[in-house]
């Protein structure tokens, strides 16, 4: 499409488990964009296959663990992360993704997420953000934008939103990025990088949901969703992290807000651990 | 700090920190738990211990994540455990359901204190024992060990990890405050007296392997992440593929067979304890801490002639149906002691099925029995 030719052409059907096709998913959802993009970027990031696991919690987007396929976890609503977490220590050398949505990461996950990143579990996080409940039917989110009206905020959403790249880079994420459904290049390249991250990354990315979001807030189509975030996405990496909430009709910043380094959680505990150290804490008691 | 593996030897230790070197005898290498008195003492244990053996503690932000981890570390290929009490047996709940649905092995170690909510923290009881049979939502088969000792507490962790490396299933150890935080010689044999059952792994090729296709006994092989099988595992009703099916055959056929392979299997999972049952009157039946506490009540009973026989569960779940209907038909009365109003005897009463009374002996918890009580009813039923 960017016309490169050989280059473009990634394959990846390898990557699906096309004997469970066609996927769930409603017409004009966001999610087969988002789950291409990221196949694409682990053809791209070059890890082996078999030492790469995907975990994922409930609703449309835990979905996506079903669709690929690696070892894949479908788990319970809102514990993708302390799974892949126990994956991870369990057996260090694997890549553990955590593919899930806003509302099962940041709601009933919440806790686990800001936990996460504050140890920097070497973990990579992709919360696919439709401001809404899409499985159980429209419901409000910790996501959804102030006014917007779901199926339980009729008369329009009272409750601020979570800004999410503020919240995990104040929790201690390591890597912040953002980009939309139509972003789809600079997803790509992003989760490529995330996916060579050591330590906590975690990118967020808008997605449309015409069958609930978008019809109950007169946004069109999936289409017209992705022409909305078209015209009223803005770059800005490294941006000031205070300002990238979402609102309903504000522009929507995107970009990588974060990259710094920081020991892991298996750094420091390796650094404990390691009998060189033990007998360096001995002497300073001396 | 030498790299040394499990100890060897007798040692005074408490029921917690026995439960803890059983797990790392066992082969148990990560631990995720979250503080809760009084089961605290096994997570200080293993942390202090799984680094020396070369495993994994991490203090999870709660119990549900604990749960959810240890289930990740299972499928990462190694023995994993957590341990809780009551309320936190309670937040874990959800993911022990995901466990038997994915066929995840997993220990975990409730050490149940007086409830219900908050309750007595730092006193004895035994109000869990159908929260550990029917906790989570939904139909599965489950296994409970119930320890009387410290070391017990280190021999039944050893035996829970390999029913459910076994089984693959979620193995709950239902210790008690007294058992845990009592001091007693324990002894831990040399590593190659133990007997460890180790993964039950394919030996099929990724691309001949199903996931969830059992083996005669009903259990199917396991392959770890890692390993080039790329599995898909869900909590979802699935086939043997570990593809979400959507249909009342799948859940049929599923669901039935994690009820059937604990239940099909309960000659090899029960293990109970029996004294002097032949030609007895009476038979007290009970389990942990008030097993131990009704030796003193049946003693003395016999002192004073009475013929009464004692029944102690070690295995809870699944329940020794079968033992116990023999039993009824032979015997005046079970007597049934346990701190909580009357769990367990409920299960004993369903077995006996009006073949022989059965009597309760309640306590709300705080403290154990006072064998005096016991004892007459023990003598009552003897009448």
């Amino acid at each position: 499409m960017n016309g490169n030719g050989k280059d473009d052409h990634i394959e990846t059907g390898f990557l699906l488990r096309q004997d469970r096709l066609p996927h769930i998913w409603c017409p004009g959802c966001g999610l087969g964009t988002v789950l291409q993009s990221f196949l694409r970027a682990l053809v791209k990031s070059e890890l082996p296959l078999e030492k790469v696991a995907i975990v994922s919690g409930i609703g449309c987007t835990g979905r996506v663990a079903g669709y690929v396929k690696l070892d894949s976890f479908h788990t319970t609503h809102g514990r993708a992360i302390p799974f892949a977490t126990g994956l991870k220590l369990a057996n260090p050398e694997m890549k553990v993704v955590v593919f899930s949505g806003d509302g099962d990461l940041t709601s009933i996950g919440g806790n686990h997420l800001i936990h996460a990143a504050r140890r920097n579990m070497d973990l990579t996080v992709i919360c696919v953000n439709n401001f809404i409940y899409g499985m159980t039917g429209g419901q409000v989110a910790p996501t959804t934008p102030v006014n917007a009206r779901t199926s339980t905020s009729p008369l329009g959403n009272f409750e601020p939103a979570f800004n999410l790249p503020n919240l995990v880079t104040a929790a201690g994420a390591t890597y912040v990025a953002r980009w939309t459904a139509i972003h789809v290049r600079r997803l790509e390249n992003t989760m490529t990088e995330a996916l060579h991250k050591k330590g906590f990354s975690f990118v967020e990315v808008i997605t449309p949901c015409p069958t609930h979001y978008g019809r109950k807030n007169r946004q069109g189509s999936g289409l017209t969703q992705l022409k909305y975030y078209r015209d009223n996405s803005v770059i800005k990496h490294g941006a000031q992290l205070g300002e990238v909430g979402i609102g309903m009709t504000d522009p929507i910043t995107v970009g990588k807000f974060v990259d710094i380094e920081r020991p892991t959680f298996s750094d420091l505990q390796s650094r404990i651990r390691s009998p060189k150290t033990a007998a360096e804490v001995q002497s300073t008691k001396k | 700090m030498a790299s040394h593996g499990p100890l060897v030897g007798e040692f005074f230790m408490n029921g917690d920190e026995a439960c803890a070197e059983g797990a790392i005898s066992a082969g148990c290498r990560f631990f995720a738990g979250y503080p809760i008195t009084p089961a605290t003492e096994i997570a200080e244990r293993m942390a202090e211990r799984l680094p020396e053996v070369g495993g994994t503690f991490i203090q999870m932000e709660d119990e549900i994540a604990s749960m959810a981890a240890i289930l990740g570390g299972s499928w990462g290929g190694v023995k994993s455990m957590t341990a809780t009490s009551g309320p936190g047996f309670s937040l874990m709940m959800e993911n022990i359901g995901l466990g038997a649905m994915m066929e995840t092995p997993c220990v975990v170690a409730d050490v149940q204190r007086a409830g219900p909510s908050t309750g007595l923290p730092t006193l004895t009881a035994q109000g869990d024992m159908m929260q550990a049979r029917w906790g989570s939502h939904g139909l599965y088969g489950i296994i409970a060990l119930s320890p009387s000792s410290p070391q017990e507490m280190f021999t039944l962790t050893i035996k829970a990890f390999n029913l459910s490396e076994k089984y693959r299933v979620p193995v709950l150890i239902m210790g008690d405050e007294s058992v845990a935080h009592m001091s007693e010689k324990v002894t831990i044999p040399p590593p190659e007296q133990l007997e460890i059952f180790p993964r039950r792994k394919t030996s099929l090729p990724p691309e001949e392997y199903l996931p969830y296709k059992p083996d005669a006994d009903l259990v199917p092989p396991m392959a770890n992440a890692g390993e080039g099988y790329f599995y898909h595992v869900t909590g979802l009703t699935h086939d043997e593929r570990g593809y979400p099916d959507m249909s009342a055959e799948a859940q049929q056929k599923l669901v039935r067979r994690l009820i059937d392979k604990i239940d099909l299997n309960k000659k090899d999972i029960i293990e109970i304890e029996e004294d002097q049952i032949d030609g007895a009157e009476v038979v007290v039946c009970s389990y942990g801490i008030s097993a131990r506490v009704a030796l003193l009540a049946v003693k003395a009973a016999r002192e004073e002639g009475v013929k009464v026989g004692m029944l102690r569960l070690i295995t809870v779940w699944p329940f020794p149906d079968e033992r116990i209907r023999q039993i009824a038909g032979k015997v005046k009365a079970f007597v049934v002691p346990e701190l909580n109003a009357g769990q367990i005897a409920l299960e004993v009463e369903r077995c006996v099925a009006g073949k022989a009374k059965t009597i309760l002996v309640p306590h709300m918890g705080g403290a154990v029995h006072d064998p005096k009580v016991i004892l007459e009813a023990i003598k009552k039923a003897a009448k």
